[in-house]
C-alpha cells in the first residue's frame, strides 16, 4: 500500500486552499472539505493521475449532536461524588454549524491508496450538498441511504427515494434526536381488520450509560502513531 | 391497433429465487426487462444504530448476523477496525486461527452460493453435494465456538480460545445405528487441525466433482455465459469489488493489495476471469475456493508447529482466564469492569477493510473516546452490487434474472443491515 504521508503532503501541494484540514492518522488520510469546493476538490481526485480514486467505496452520514457528551461523570465525580443515573442530553451540539457530515471512502486501484473525504452540511435545518453521482455511479444508492437515515438531501440525485425504511415512514431514524426504540409501533387491529400504527408504549432505557475516560494509555497510542504513520 | 404499454411486474419479495426478502419491481416489454427496481430494507434491523448504544465487545454477535453465511469475516472487519484504533498488536497465532477461519468461511460463503445459484439455475444435484461439506466446516465452526452459524469467536486482541484437541461426535440413537455413528465419527478422533486436515486432503476432489456436474454443462453454460456481462470500467464505476471485480478481469485482492493479518506469509493465487459474464464469476469462485483449501493447508502446518498464545495479555481489553479471577483481585476488576462497562477507545476514526467472500467489507468506526462507538457504518460488499442490478438485467430475459441475482451472491443480512 502506498505510502500515506507522500499522499497527505502530494494533496496539500494540489489543493492548498481548497481544502480545510488534512490529517494522517492510524496510516489514513483525511480531508475536510467544505460544501462549495466538494465537487471540484473530488474531480480532481478521480482524474488526475497521482491521485486516480476511481472507486468510491463508502458514504455515508453522519450526525455530531451528542459528539463527546458522556452520560456518566468520570473525572470530575471524585471531587463532588456519584450520581449513578443517566443524565439526560440537553441537546446541544459543540459546533452549531457541524452537526451533519457526509463521508466520502475512496479508493484508487491504481496507485493502491485510499482516502478519506468529510464535508460538513452547513444548513442544519435543510442539510443539503451536492451529489456525486455523475463522478461515481454507485453513489445512488449510497445517497439514498444517508438521505433516508439522516435527512440529507443531495442536489443533483436524479431518483432520492427513501431506501431502507418502510414505505410511508416518517423521521430520519440514525439521527441522534431519534429514539433507539423508534417513534410507532405496529400491531393488527381486530375491529378495523388492518394494521394499525400507534406511539411506542414501551420506555427507553440505557442498559449501560455511555462513559468517557481519557485513558492514559492513549497518550502513547498517540504518540506511536505522530511518530511512525507512514505505512 | 391496440396501444402497447411495458407491463410492470412485482418480483419478491417471497420469490424462492429472491434470496431472502428482495422486491424487484421490473419494467417489462414482453419478457424483456426495461428497467430492474430493486425494493430493499425489508430486514433492515439498524445494525448500526444498535452498535451505537452498546459496549463495543457487544457488538461483535450483531457482525455474525450481517453476512449470515460468512460469519466470521464479518467479525474480522469489525474487530480489524477497533485494533486499528486501539494499535493493539496480535499474537501470531491468533493471527493465523483468524486466517485460517477466514478461508473456511470463504468455503463456506461459496458452497452455499453455489448450491443456491445451482438451485436457481435449474440444478438440483449441487445443492445436496455443497451441503455435505458445509455440515463438516460447520461442525469446525461449533468445535471452536460451540455454535454452528453465529460464532463470536473473534474478539478485538485475538480470537475467544484456542483451538480445541477433540472434535464433536456423533451419537448413536433413535435415528442412527452404531455402526452409521462409528463410521462418521471416524475423522472425529484427533483434534480439531487433524480433523481439517482431513478435509482439506478431500475437498479438491469434491471441487473436481461439482465442476465435472456443472462446468462444461450445456444447460449450466446456456444459462450462464453472457448474461450480466460487466466490463471492468464499469465495475469499478459500480463499486464492484471481490468475485464481481475480479470476474471482470481486474486483479484487485485485499489479501494481497493491502494485506492484513499474516496473508503476506502464505501462498496464493488471484484467479481472475476475462468477459465478465456470470460464467467467469462462476469459475473464479470455483478457483477461490481452491486457493482457500491451499491457505487452510498452510496455516494447519503453521499451527501445528507453534503453540503459543492466541489472544493480548492486556486485560483492559481481553477478560482474564476464569481461574485467575477465582484469586486474583485485579483480575475480578478487570473483569468486572470488562463486562459492565466495557473498553474505551480513543478519540479518532478508522476504517478496517478485508476480503469477504462477498468482496470488501469494511466497518468505519467514529470515536469520541467513549466505550461505544460514536457511528458504526459497515461497508458491505453485496450493497454496491445490488445497486447494479438494473444496468446488469437492461435487456435480458426475464430468467435471466435468477441467474443475475445468483451470480452476485446476494444475502439481504448485510444489504439492509
Amino acid at each position: 500500500m502506498a505510502n500515506s504521508k507522500q499522499l497527505a503532503e502530494s494533496l496539500k501541494q494540489t489543493f492548498t486552499s481548497q481544502i480545510e484540514s488534512c490529517e494522517v492518522a492510524n496510516k489514513e488520510v483525511t480531508i475536510v472539505v467544505t460544501d462549495r469546493n466538494l465537487i471540484s476538490v473530488l474531480e480532481q481526485l478521480k482524474t488526475y493521475p497521482e491521485f486516480a480514486f476511481e472507486m468510491m467505496i463508502d458514504l455515508c452520514g453522519v450526525d455530531y449532536l451528542s459528539y463527546g457528551k458522556a452520560e456518566w461523570k468520570t473525572e470530575i465525580a471524585s471531587n463532588t461524588g456519584f450520581s449513578r443515573a443517566v443524565e439526560e442530553d440537553d441537546g446541544k451540539i459543540i459546533d452549531p454549524d457541524k452537526r451533519f457530515a457526509v463521508v466520502y471512502h475512496l479508493l484508487s486501484y491504481a496507485n493502491n491508496q485510499r482516502l478519506r473525504v468529510r464535508v460538513y452540511v452547513t444548513n442544519n435545518e435543510l442539510p443539503i450538498i451536492p451529489s456525486v453521482i455523475e463522478l461515481w455511479n454507485c453513489a445512488d444508492w449510497y445517497e439514498r441511504e444517508a438521505f433516508d437515515l439522516y435527512g440529507i438531501v443531495f442536489d443533483g440525485h436524479p431518483d432520492l427515494r427513501r431506501l431502507l425504511t418502510d414505505y410511508g415512514f416518517i423521521g430520519h431514524p440514525f439521527r441522534k434526536d431519534f429514539p433507539l426504540i423508534g417513534q410507532v409501533e405496529m400491531r393488527y387491529d381486530p375491529e378495523k381488520k388492518r394494521v394499525v400504527y400507534e406511539p411506542v408504549s414501551i420506555e427507553p432505557r440505557v442498559l449501560v450509560p455511555k462513559v468517557i475516560r481519557n485513558d492514559h494509555r492513549f497518550e502513547k497510542v498517540k504518540e506511536k502513531k505522530d511518530s511512525s504513520f507512514d505505512a | 391497433m391496440p396501444e402497447l404499454r411495458n407491463l410492470t411486474l412485482n418480483f419478491g419479495p417471497q420469490h424462492p429465487a429472491a434470496h431472502g426478502v428482495l422486491r424487484l419491481i421490473l419494467e417489462m416489454e414482453g419478457e424483456v426487462i426495461k428497467r430492474a427496481d430493486p425494493h430493499i430494507g425489508l430486514l433492515h434491523r439498524a445494525t448500526e444504530k444498535l452498535a451505537e448504544s452498546k459496549p463495543y465487545n457487544q457488538s461483535i454477535g450483531y457482525m455474525d448476523r450481517l453476512d449470515y453465511v460468512s460469519m466470521m469475516c464479518n467479525e474480522h472487519g469489525y474487530v480489524l477496525a477497533i485494533e486499528k484504533l486501539l494499535s493493539v498488536e496480535v499474537p501470531e497465532r491468533g493471527q493465523y486461527i483468524r486466517v485460517m477461519f477466514d478461508e473456511i468461511t470463504r468455503i463456506l460463503n461459496h458452497l452455499l452460493w453455489i448450491a443456491a445459484h445451482g438451485l436457481d439455475v435449474g440444478a438440483m444435484t449441487i445443492f445436496l453435494y455443497a451441503f455435505r461439506e458445509r455440515e463438516d466446516l460447520m461442525d469446525c465452526y461449533e468445535a471452536v465456538s460451540g455454535a454452528r452459524l453465529h460464532a463470536t469467536y473473534y474478539r478485538p486482541g485475538g480470537v475467544a480460545r484456542d483451538l480445541p484437541d477433540t472434535m464433536p461426535q456423533y451419537e448413536a440413537g433413535k435415528f442412527r445405528s452404531d455402526k452409521d455413528a462409528n463410521r462418521l465419527n471416524e475423522n472425529r478422533q484427533g483434534s480439531l487441525l487433524d480433523f481439517l486436515e482431513d478435509f482439506t486432503q478431500k475437498f479438491p476432489k469434491y471441487v473436481d466433482e461439482y465442476e465435472t456436474l456443472l462446468t462444461d454443462n450445456r444447460i449450466w453454460k446456456q444459462r450462464l455465459v453472457d448474461v450480466g456481462i460487466v466490463s471492468p470500467e464499469r465495475a469499478l464505476q459500480m463499486g464492484f469489488t471481490g468475485p464481481m471485480l475480479r470476474g471482470s478481469g481486474i486483479e484487485w485482492d485485499l489479501r494481497k493489495k493491502q494485506t492484513y493479518e499474516v496473508y503476506d506469509k502464505v501462498e496464493f493465487d488471484i484467479p481472475i476471469g476475462t468477459n465478465g459474464d456470470s460464467y467467469d464469476r462462476y469459475l473464479v469462485r470455483m478457483a477461490e475456493m481452491r486457493e482457500s483449501n491451499k491457505i487452510i493447508i498452510q496455516c494447519i502446518d503453521w499451527l501445528r508447529k507453534n503453540p503459543g498464545p492466541v489472544h493480548t495479555e492486556d486485560h483492559k481489553l481481553f477478560p482474564p482466564s476464569r481461574e485467575s479471577m477465582k484469586g486474583d483481585m485485579e483480575s475480578l476488576i478487570h473483569h468486572f469492569k470488562l463486562f459492565t462497562e466495557g473498553f474505551c477507545l480513543p478519540e479518532g476514526e478508522a476504517y478496517a477493510a478485508i476480503e469477504h467472500p462477498k468482496g470488501e467489507f469494511g466497518c468505519y468506526i467514529i470515536s469520541d473516546g467513549a466505550n461505544k462507538p460514536y457511528r458504526l457504518k459497515i461497508r458491505a460488499p453485496g450493497f454496491a452490487h445490488l445497486a447494479g442490478m438494473n444496468e446488469m438485467s437492461k435487456g435480458h430475459m426475464l430468467s435471466d434474472i435468477v441467474t443475475i441475482i445468483g451470480s452476485q451472491d446476494i444475502v439481504f443480512g448485510e444489504i439492509d443491515r
